[in-house]
This record gives structure tokens, sequence and C-alpha cells, in this order.
């Protein structure tokens, strides 16, 4: 029963998605009738009620383990913890498009509720819009992933979770990037609405901004423990792999970077116009590439719950209807919005232009790498593209990217001077090359790209901080405050990521019980190997001992682990973090002779990686507030930030 | 600077990025894109052996072998129509096992044999790389 009242809300919410859209094409065309736009806004409070219900039906289905439900039975059992039933509703195909869904649902009754700043009817014509994107993905809900399907007869207990879905990371992960992605879902409903009213401009786009950094962060965030995940799980040593996935990420990331500083570059100076609607397509775009690409089981991962070419193909549907349709209404309509106003070559708006287009050709490269192998796969050819292809590709332009980003802030808006500009890079520039210097007389063996990006990190960290310089701190916007932190994360981050990859330590090693292997500094023993029993699993556990010098040892305790639903075995890495570094071991098999094989890594400063991350998320955070606090004081745009 | 003037400077240098971005990219796959093969596949008057490719088949009955440092192994790739010998150093995948499907990421050498760095094993029940899926078909053989 409780599983037909979800379906039944979700048919209602589908519902009202199209009431939400026919309300907002009719409220556009027949002016003379207020009150169907007036209609317009407690539709979709009621439908983000409605989604949000439908969801907390399927949660609770799992977690009283429900295994008449055929989602519940095919993807939980009854005796996993609890925590993973809960997170285990949206850790399987139907449940997370649900809660994509309901995300969407919700901002939409959110814009409806709180959004003040953009004319009435550029918010009709916005919540249309949002109630269109609805409605595709409502459609595919019901007619071809639908969570609520019963089992009949059901079955004595469920097949269980995906052992690597069994985590902590799993509960916050999909949500924050699906907050991501649906974010760029209403940036680009707003980019459809000032379309079609007219109405491109700075009100529309400080309407815009906090949608889209708040999507940016949360798309940080799941980029940064998306990689974090992959790298305690997986125990492969590594953070980032360029699969498919990731990739998926990362390319609206990547749009949403360049629509944040262009959004703020229309905001601020009135430029921009038509290239900032350009962007919102793009990133939503890519957002729903993303999601494309994730969800139509085209790629095998652990995100590929189930492989159903229906599924594929109405996904692929979704995709080509709404992105063709912005295109074609961009196409139609970008002749209405007028040029903004103008600025010279040597200006902050200049290099924001820069900023744009490194990331274009960034997310261009990036682009073409994930989709080609699925274009040639389906031309009969087999082929794969990995590091090789994008360390060097997107790498080259992504230290470009930075050391513009250490200029941009020192740069006046509308006209600056080329010598002033450089006086103020002095101190930056100096130590990225002092840095250069000697990194190339202390290490000269490692890769050109490491050793560029360790004299990029350096300049653009100081770049960063420049902007403070003569500056009273406690006047300083919490804006500005939001720039630096995050221009700096980019900083910290990229040092992470060079360091990381130049100067590595591995050791691939079979040791008997008793015996140490060195690795980087440290001098790791094999104390013993027993078995250990967890809530759901059974698993082999190693002690060891690492000790650097003569300094006091520690314990590492990596696992091979064996679940029994569905039974698989996974190993659980052991991870030491140090201040300097992570000493990061997995335990492999036995030989024949009872030695043990072990991986170890000495990884110097990788965790500025995630640091790196958090900061410029932290930043996002820092100049969200900012922008809300200084609107709701009502002190309008800063023309100097 | 005039406004109109500015924005078809901004509309070409949008066109010069997505260009850029695509010779980029050209330039790269052409060194980069790392093919498939399945055994049976397999020129030996043309192996590829200046750039990184994925090898993909069953594992052969009883053809694993150990060295003695304990993390080398050897171990004979088929596909019903042809084999090759591969070599790993490292942990191998848990579902790495005889009679069983296995992509191995490397370098083909001279003598026709294949250096894995990497190996990707069935990973559980519903998955199979796409790959080994295509060739199985192809091939015929190796459906179970």
């Amino acid at each position: 029963m409780i599983a037909e009242i979800g379906l039944g809300l979700l048919w209602l919410a589908a519902g009202l998605a199209v009431l939400q859209s026919v309300l907002g094409g009719l409220a556009l065309k027949l002016t003379h009738r207020p009150d169907l736009g007036g209609a317009i806004k407690p539709v979709a409070i009621a439908q983000g009620v409605l989604a949000t219900c439908a969801f907390v039906v399927l949660v609770y289905l799992f977690m009283i383990s429900d295994m008449s439900v055929k989602l519940v039975a095919d993807n939980s059992h009854s005796e996993k913890p609890w925590l993973y039933k809960f997170s285990g509703s949206w850790g399987n195909h139907e449940g997370s498009m649900l809660l994509w869904v309901t995300i969407l649902a919700l901002s939409g009754g959110g814009i409806a509720l709180l959004e003040r700043r953009v004319r009435r009817d550029t918010l009709i014509a916005t919540l249309m819009a949002q109630g269109l994107i609805a409605l595709g993905f409502y459609a595919f809900l019901l007619f071809s992933s639908n969570p609520f399907a019963r089992l009949n007869p059901a079955p004595s207990d469920g097949n269980g979770l995906n052992p690597l879905l069994q985590d902590p990371g799993l509960a916050l992960h999909p949500p924050t990037l699906y907050l991501g992605y649906v974010g760029m879902s209403v940036a680009f409903s707003f980019a459809v609405g000032a379309l079609l009213t007219k109405d491109v401009g700075p009100a529309f786009a400080r309407a815009m901004r906090p949608w889209v950094l708040g999507a940016w962060v949360f798309l940080t965030l799941g980029i940064t423990a998306g990689s974090y995940w992959a790298y305690y799980e997986l125990g492969w040593g590594g953070w980032w792999f360029w699969d498919p996935v990731e990739n998926a990420s990362l390319m609206p990331w990547l749009a949403a970077t360049a629509l944040l500083h262009s959004v703020t570059v229309l905001a601020t100076r009135d430029a921009l116009r038509a290239w900032t609607i350009m962007l919102a397509v793009v990133a939503f775009s890519m957002s729903m590439i993303g999601t494309f690409l994730v969800r139509s089981g085209i790629l095998t991962s652990v995100h590929a719950f189930a492989v159903d070419p229906q599924r594929g193909t109405f996904i692929l549907a979704l995709l080509l209807i709404y992105i063709g349709a912005a295109l074609t209404l961009f196409a139609l309509r970008v002749g209405t919005v007028r040029e903004g106003a103008t600025f010279e070559p040597v200006s902050r708006e200049a290099a924001l232009v820069l900023n744009n287009l490194f990331l274009t050709v960034i997310l261009g490269v990036v682009l073409i790498g994930t989709l080609y192998p699925i274009v040639a796969q389906a031309m009969g050819q087999q082929i794969s593209i990995g590091p090789p292809y994008f360390n060097p590709a997107a790498g080259s332009v992504a230290l470009l990217l930075v050391v513009a980003m250490a200029a941009g802030p020192l740069m006046r808006w509308r006209r600056d001077g080329a010598g002033a500009l450089m006086r103020r890079m002095a101190l930056p520039l100096a130590l990225g090359a002092v840095v250069m210097g000697l990194v190339r007389l202390m290490a000269p063996e490692i890769s050109i790209l490491s050793w560029l990006g360790l004299s990029a990190a350096a300049l653009a960290a100081a770049g960063s901080l420049a902007p403070l310089w003569g500056r009273n701190l406690r006047r300083t916007p919490l804006f500005t405050w939001g720039m630096v932190v995050s221009h700096l994360g980019v900083a910290v981050a990229l040092a992470g990521m060079a360091t990381d990859t130049a100067f590595m330590k591995e050791r691939l090693v079979a040791v008997s019980e008793g015996e140490a292997a060195d690795v980087g500094p440290y001098s790791v023993r094999l104390v013993m190997v027993a078995p250990v029993i967890g809530p759901n699993w059974t698993a082999l556990e190693a002690t060891m001992e690492a000790q650097r010098g003569t300094s006091r040892p520690f314990t590492l305790k990596p696992q091979a682990r064996n679940y029994s639903n569905p039974p698989t075995d996974t190993s659980e890495a052991a991870i030491s973090t140090r201040w300097d570094g992570q000493l990061y071991a997995v335990l492999g098999k036995q030989n024949a002779d009872g030695s043990w094989q072990l991986r170890l890594w000495w990884k110097p400063w990788v965790t500025l990686i995630w640091l790196g991350g958090g900061l410029i998320a932290l930043g996002g955070v820092l100049s969200l507030l900012g922008r809300l606090w200084r609107e709701r004081r009502g002190l309008g745009e800063a023309t100097h930030a | 600077m005039k406004a109109k003037k500015q924005r078809l400077i901004l509309a070409l240098l949008a066109l010069a990025a997505v260009i850029g971005a695509g010779l980029l990219a050209a330039s790269g796959l052409k060194q980069e894109a790392s093919f498939f093969y399945a055994p049976g596949d397999v020129d030996h008057s043309q192996l590829p052996l200046d750039r990184a490719v994925r090898l993909g088949g069953m594992v052969k009955e009883k053809s694993i072998r150990h060295d003695p440092d304990g993390v080398t192994i050897h171990f004979i790739v088929e596909d019903g129509k042809a084999t090759v010998p591969v070599s790993f150093k490292g942990i191998a995948p848990d579902l790495f096992k005889e009679k069983s499907g296995v992509v191995a990421e490397g370098h083909f050498q001279r003598d026709g044999s294949f250096v894995a760095t990497n190996l990707l094993a069935k990973h559980d029940e519903r998955y199979m790389p796409p790959e080994l899926e295509g060739k199985m078909h192809k091939t015929g053989s190796l459906t179970q």
C-alpha cells in the first residue's frame, strides 16, 4: 500500500509539472490575465512538496526493508546497517533519479517562494522552464524507471548493496553532485526565462548568481569527496583516473566555473550578456551529459547499476531535446539581447574573458576525450582514452589558466595599464621564478608538468593573496575574501597534485610476517595477518608497524574483505595521515610460500589536494554569504570588489 | 571600442577557443588513444609497440604462474582464436582467476608477448567490460 502511495504522489507531482508549464506559457501569452501567473507559484511549491513526499516514501520502504518492492529487493538486505539502508535508497538507478527530480522540484518551489529580484514575467518564464525540465524526468521515472514497482512473489530477503557502495561517502556523494547538477538547471531556467522576456541584464544576473554559486560549491564538494572516496576505497593509490564518470562531474564544474565568473561581470558591469546566457546553456548541457553518461548504463563502472538500452535511449532523447531546444532558443533570441557595456583589452573584464576561454578549451578537451570512445564504439571500434591523453592536453591549458587566475583579481574594471599590472604582479612572478629555479636545481628528474605545476602554484598562491595587500582586512567585504580563499585553494590543490605526482614513492613487495619493507622515508614491518569479522563481512586484516627513522612507530591495518550479500571481495586500504603526507598500504594475496603481497605508497603532501578542494568550496560559501548579506542590507552592487 | 565590434571580437574569440580545443584534442587523440585488442586481432607483423593498448579475453585454464619475487605473475589470455602470453607485476584484482574474463592494460613486446601495467577483472555479477562483451559476440567462442 505504501509503495502505491509513493507512486501516486509521483504521478500527482508530474501532473503539477504539466500544469506549471502550461500555466507559464499561457501567462506569458495572455498578459491581460494576471491571475494565471499568480497561480504558478503555489503550483511550483506544491510540486516540490509532493516530490519530496514521494522520495520520503522510498526511503521509508528501504528502512523497513519491504522486499515486495522490486527496487528494495534488488538493492538492499535486511541485515545491512541502517545507514546503508538509508543511503542505499539512492544508491541505485531509480532511487537516484527520484532524488534528482526531488531536488529539482524543491528548488523550483524555492524560487517560487523566495525570488524577488527579477521581473514578474521573467520569474513566470523561469518557473515554466523548470516545469518543462522536471516533466522530462518525471516521464523518465514513470515510464521506464518506476522506483515503486512491486515484485510478486516477494523474496525472503534482498540482493544487498554493492559493497563498494557500502560506505558513509555514499550517503553524501550523490546528493552533493545532484544538488550541483540541479543548480545548473535552475541557472539555465533563469537564462531561458530572461531570453523569453528579453530581460537579460544585471538584475537577472544577480538572481541567477546565487544558484550558480551554490551549484558550483556542491559540484566542488562532490568532486573533492568523490576523488577522496576513490582514493581510499578503490585501493589503487590514485586520486584522479580520468574515468568517464569523474569527467561527468568535472565538465559541469568547468562550465559552472566559467559561468560563475561571467555572471559576475554581467551583474557588476553589465557586460558579456549573450556570452553569459550561452555559458548557462553550456553548463546545463554538461549537467545533462553528466547525468546521461552516468545513468544511461553506457559506461561500466560502479555507477552503472544496470544496463537497460531502453533507459539509455530515453535519457539520450531527453538530452537531445533539452540541449537542442536550448540552442534553438538561443539562436532565435540572441539578436534581442542588446550589447552590454564595453571594456578595454587590458581590464578585469578581459581577464575574465580569458578565464572563460581557457576553461572552454579544457572543457572541450575533456568532452572530446570522454565522448570519443563512445562514438568510436558505436562505429565498431574499441578504444579507450586515459591519462596519457588528458594530462598533457588539459594540464597545459590549466597551468595557463592558473597564471591568469593570479593576475585577474589584480586588474581594474573597464580599463587598466599593462605596466601597472606588471608592477602589481612583480612579487608573485618573482616567487614563481624562484620556485622554478629551486625545483630545477634540487629535483631535475621530475616531469615538466609537475615542475611547471609547482612553480605555477607558488605564483598563484602569492597572486591570490595579493588583492588583500594594503587593505583593511576587517573592512574587506566577505565576497572578496571568498575569491581570495577559492583562488588560494586552487594553488594549494595544484601544489598537492604536482608534489604527489613528482615525489610519490611506491613499493610492491612480498613479505612474511615479521619482515619489513622500506617505502620513501618509512620502514614498514608486517607484524601479523589475522581474520576479523564485521557486521556483514569477514576479512583478513594485516597489522603493520611503520616507522620513520627513530621516531615513534604507528600501526596500519589494511584489510582484504569478503562480503556475503552480494558475494564480493574488496580491499580496504589503510591510510595514515602524517603532517607532510600520507602513508598508504594495501594488503594483497598470500603466496604459496606464506609471504603476503603488500603495496605501499608514501605520498608527500597529497592531502593538499583535498584541502585545496575544501578551500575552493569554502571560498564559494563565503562569497555566497557575502552577496546575500549585502543584498539584504540593500547596498546594491559594488563596482570595485 | 564600439559595442558591436566588441561583440564580434568576443564571438571570434569563443570560436577560436572551440577550434583550439578541437585541434588540441585531435592531436592528443592521434597519439594517445589506446586501442582494444582481442588475442585473435593481434597481427604479429604490425604490433602497436609505441602506444598503450588494452588486451581482453579469458585467462586460460592452468596458465597462471608466479615468479619467486611473489608479486609478478604470468598467464595466457585466449579468445578461442589465438593466445597471448601476459606478464603483470602487481596485486591482481580479487576477481582475477582462471577461465574468467580479464582486460589487461599495457604494452605489446617485440616478441608478441604483453606486459600489463594494470588488470581489470569482472567486477561483480552485473559487471562486464563492454569491450569484452563486444569481442565475445564477435568470436562467439567465449560465451559461457
